[in-house]
């Protein structure tokens, strides 16, 4: 009887649950029954914490934002290459030096540092494909702390960054080759012969991470696309996709793809080291350049499907794994092989006096993956995920068999993909994040302008499934993810370690002095008052003023917006920030905290006369 | 009456033992964990800091807790001055200067009995000790009398003046305050004790060597 009343009830049960699925949008909702299990692993109760830091990049927005996996909740913005009303950053007279100029730039691979092919938590860099330029972002403070560039030569700075085992090195490349150095003209159709790409690393000063270019190679004028530095056995190696070996100019997506082949660049960071001691680099443009035909054995070609994209070195650093997005194979290079048939001459070819590869003798295998497969992430027990752009989907498959056990669609067109430290020595495993190019509409509607769709995945188990959908800020193309314990972030910029000259700490030392028609203003801010709260100025003048934010807890900062003189500022708790400008408008014009602080965050306010 | 004076004179003349002696150096002992313990803690909770605000109060010094991301003092100095409170800083407070003086000079009382070797010596120290133990005690509690009536009349915020708790909890505004002794007042409040096991000893000892 009991076991009767169980089974009816179970029964209802399903009922409901099928009902419940009906008034679904048809064909897009996850099944019912995976539904609970999925809130489950992704949900983080109010005041618990996720477990691993998601770093996206904001593709043309020029930032980079900042995830919580597993919840994929936004937790903050990272200004990088775009001026950030919201933290005042391009403002302030450091971050408008940093910028250069520029009010924006395109984010599209971020690289977290690394120690023994590990990350190690100290810093973030980015790469800005328009400007031709890299930033450090630290992760003490998570704040943009250098931007170096434009970066001589490089011209579409898209094969960057991606880091060596110790961060010696960021690579950077060009993606449009041009005539150089920069500012020469040549005739577009002298493009094959007068044109040229490069391929560069950016040298890291270990101790401070300060970065600076390190050295360039003169390519042919092909387009370098992706890149990634070896690890283990393939330390010392570098590598970059490059499409249109063709040497086409036009429409590429004709032009650029009538050849069977395209190339990975393999570049031997080891020998070219070794040249440079011995004096082969001409100075191009204030950088050390070396040229293949006189520098031997730094760089060669393997040969690969046409039109790759995606370069990716696995765990144990044996492998290269390269996806192009016109084939359904991934082709899998053995660095064993590629040493062997370097040291044996095996080349069918050169390019510009850089040797071409045998294929067959390089290769390890050809994995039918699926359609359009660009990137490869990694997990900890011997997987590989490639992103499939054209079927959507990702696909999962086994180092060693090179077989395919699983495949996930992902709604749609997958990019990049970044599983937990998926691209280090030892992956986490456990998460996998498709970084979709396409929402199509997966969300409430918000207009033609749409989001772009981020989709967590678990990966701990035999079989992938999708576990979230999230709506990411354009543009996310690459993204990091790591551990959370490993970074371990101030909140408050301890006030004995404020070495700027003009900060004060206390109310009393707060002052204007002028200085003919200088007038530089020494404020405090803390709640709930700017200490000056009146500047008087005379048209004209020259006004810079250094703030302090004294306060010394968390959260508690303080904003400066003058009313239309297109200024406003956020000053951390501890931090000192200075802001220079012309007072060319006569009036009076109040200032007023822009960052909520307190109870009394109206009343902290202040005028400035400009008479 | 006469008889217990003389009783008591007797009392005063009894030779400190050498057990008691060594009891003697123990009690001025638990006076040197005051130079680097707090006296007294005191913890104001909110939602804002469900860790609690933590304000150690020494024999010389107040001190907040520090963490990377909050200096505990300098916080509950900011909030403070919405209702017109007084800054807590060191210089306001002479306790600082006195205590420690008196503690060192209490150490020096303690070694002179040990000597000396006379009940007399030994009452004379505990009757101060406990006269200095209660004196701190109400000038402690002046103190927070003081700060919780002088508020600023211009003050952003008005609130009735009130005195914070000395010992256990109580509701101000949007905190819930916690106020007790610490590890430095439990090594200081065994002085005494010790003091009395010191001079009920060397009684037994006295009392046992006249049979």
């Amino acid at each position: 009887m009991k076991n009767t009343v169980n089974v009816l009830l179970i029964a209802l049960f399903i009922t409901a649950m099928a009902a419940g699925c009906g008034g679904d949008k048809k064909g897009r909702g996850a099944v019912r029954s995976d539904v609970q299990e999925a809130a489950q692993k992704t949900y983080v109760a109010p005041g618990d914490l996720d477990e691993y830091y998601f770093f996206a990049s904001g593709g043309h927005s020029g930032q980079v934002y900042i995830y919580g996996v597993p919840s994929m909740r936004h937790l903050s913005t990272i200004p990088v290459f775009a001026p950030y009303a919201a933290t005042g950053y391009g403002f302030d007279k450091e971050s408008k030096a940093m910028l250069g100029g520029f009010t924006w730039g395109d984010v599209h691979h971020p690289a977290l540092s690394e120690t023994d092919g590990d990350y190690d938590g100290r810093w973030l860099f980015v790469n800005d494909n328009a400007n031709n330029r890299l930033a450090r972002i630290d992760l003490r403070d998570f704040k943009t702390k250098q931007i170096l560039g434009p970066i001589p030569n490089i011209s579409g700075n898209h094969g960057s960054t991606f880091v060596t085992e110790n961060s010696e090195y960021i690579l950077s490349a060009s993606r449009f080759s041009i005539p150089l150095p920069k500012g020469r003209v040549e005739k577009i159709e002298e493009y094959a012969t007068k044109y040229n790409g490069v391929v560069c690393a950016v040298k890291v000063d270990p101790k401070s991470g300060d970065m600076s270019v390190g050295w360039q190679i003169l390519m042919p004028p092909f387009n370098y696309d992706l890149g990634d530095a070896g690890k283990g056995p393939s330390n010392g190696w570098a590598f970059w996709t490059c499409y249109n070996s063709e040497r086409a100019i036009g429409k590429l997506e004709v032009t650029s793809t009538q050849k069977d082949r395209d190339y990975i660049a393999a570049v031997n960071w080891k020998k070219v080291e070794e040249a440079l001691a011995a004096g082969k680099a001409k100075m191009v443009d204030g950088v050390k350049m070396l040229d293949p035909k006189t520098a031997e054995g730094i760089v060669y070609l393997l040969p690969i499907a046409k039109s790759p994209h995606g370069v990716d070195v696995t765990p144990d650093g044996k492998y290269i794994v390269g996806s192009g997005k016109l084939q359904s194979i991934t082709t899998v290079f053995s660095i064993e092989k590629i040493l062997t048939a370097v040291e044996k001459k095996d080349f069918t070819g050169n390019e510009d006096g850089i040797p071409v590869l045998n294929y067959n003798s390089v290769k390890e295998a050809e994995i039918n993956v699926g359609l359009g497969p660009l990137h490869t992430q990694f997990d900890d027990k011997g997987f590989a995920y490639t992103s499939l752009f054209v079927e959507s989907a990702v696909a999962k498959w086994k180092l060693g068999t090179w077989e395919v056990v699983d495949k996930v669609p992902v709604a749609y067109n997958i990019g990049h993909l970044c599983a937990a430290e998926g691209d280090t020595k030892s992956p986490d495993g456990k998460y996998l994040v498709a970084l979709n190019k396409l929402s199509h509409g997966r969300h409430l509607s918000v207009g033609p302008s749409q989001p772009e769709a981020s989709q967590l995945i678990d990966i701990g188990g035999e079989k992938m499934s999708v576990l979230y959908d999230a709506f990411t800020e354009p543009e996310p193309h690459n993204a990091q993810m790591i551990k959370a314990d490993k970074l371990h972030p101030i909140e408050v910029y301890p006030k004995e370690d404020n070495k700027d000259p003009k900060a004060i700490w206390d109310v009393k030392d707060a002052k204007v002095v002028r200085n003919g028609k200088n007038v530089e203003v020494f404020m405090v801010l803390v709640r709930s008052s700017f200490e000056p709260n009146k500047i008087e100025v005379n048209k004209g003048d020259k006004v810079t003023i250094h703030m302090t934010n004294i306060e010394q807890t968390t959260d508690e900062l303080h904003g400066l917006g003058i009313l239309e003189y297109n200024i406003n500022v956020v000053v951390d708790p501890g931090e000192t920030k200075t802001i220079e400008f012309t007072a060319d408008k006569p009036g009076v014009y109040a200032y007023y905290c822009t960052n909520f602080c307190s109870a009394l965050h109206q009343e902290m306010q202040g005028y400035m006369l400009v008479k | 009456m006469q008889h217990y004076i003389e009783k008591a004179n007797l009392f005063f003349e009894i030779p400190i033992d050498m057990r008691s002696r060594l009891i003697i150096i123990l009690a001025a002992a638990m006076l040197l964990p005051s130079f680097f313990t707090p006296l007294w803690k005191m913890t104001l909770y909110s939602n804002q800091f469900p860790d609690g605000l933590i304000l150690n109060i020494y024999t010389y010094k107040l001190e907040g807790r520090k963490t990377p991301n909050q200096d505990d003092l300098k916080e509950i100095n900011s909030l403070n001055h919405y209702i017109g409170m007084r800054p807590l800083i060191d210089t306001d407070f002479t306790e600082f200067k006195w205590i420690p003086f008196v503690i060192g000079g209490t150490i020096l009382l303690a070694l002179r009995v040990i000597v000396l070797g006379k009940m007399s010596k030994l009452v004379d120290l505990f009757v101060m000790f406990t006269y200095f133990g209660i004196f701190s005690l109400w000038s402690f509690y002046y103190k927070m009398y003081i700060y919780g009536h002088e508020l600023d009349p211009t003050a952003a915020i008005k609130v009735p003046p009130f005195t914070p708790p000395m010992f256990g909890h109580q509701t101000m505004a949007n905190f819930e305050v916690y106020c007790y002794p610490s590890t430095g007042s439990y090594f200081i409040s065994a002085m005494p004790v010790l003091l009395l096991a010191a001079m009920w000893f060397s009684r037994k000892a006295w009392l046992a060597g006249r049979k």
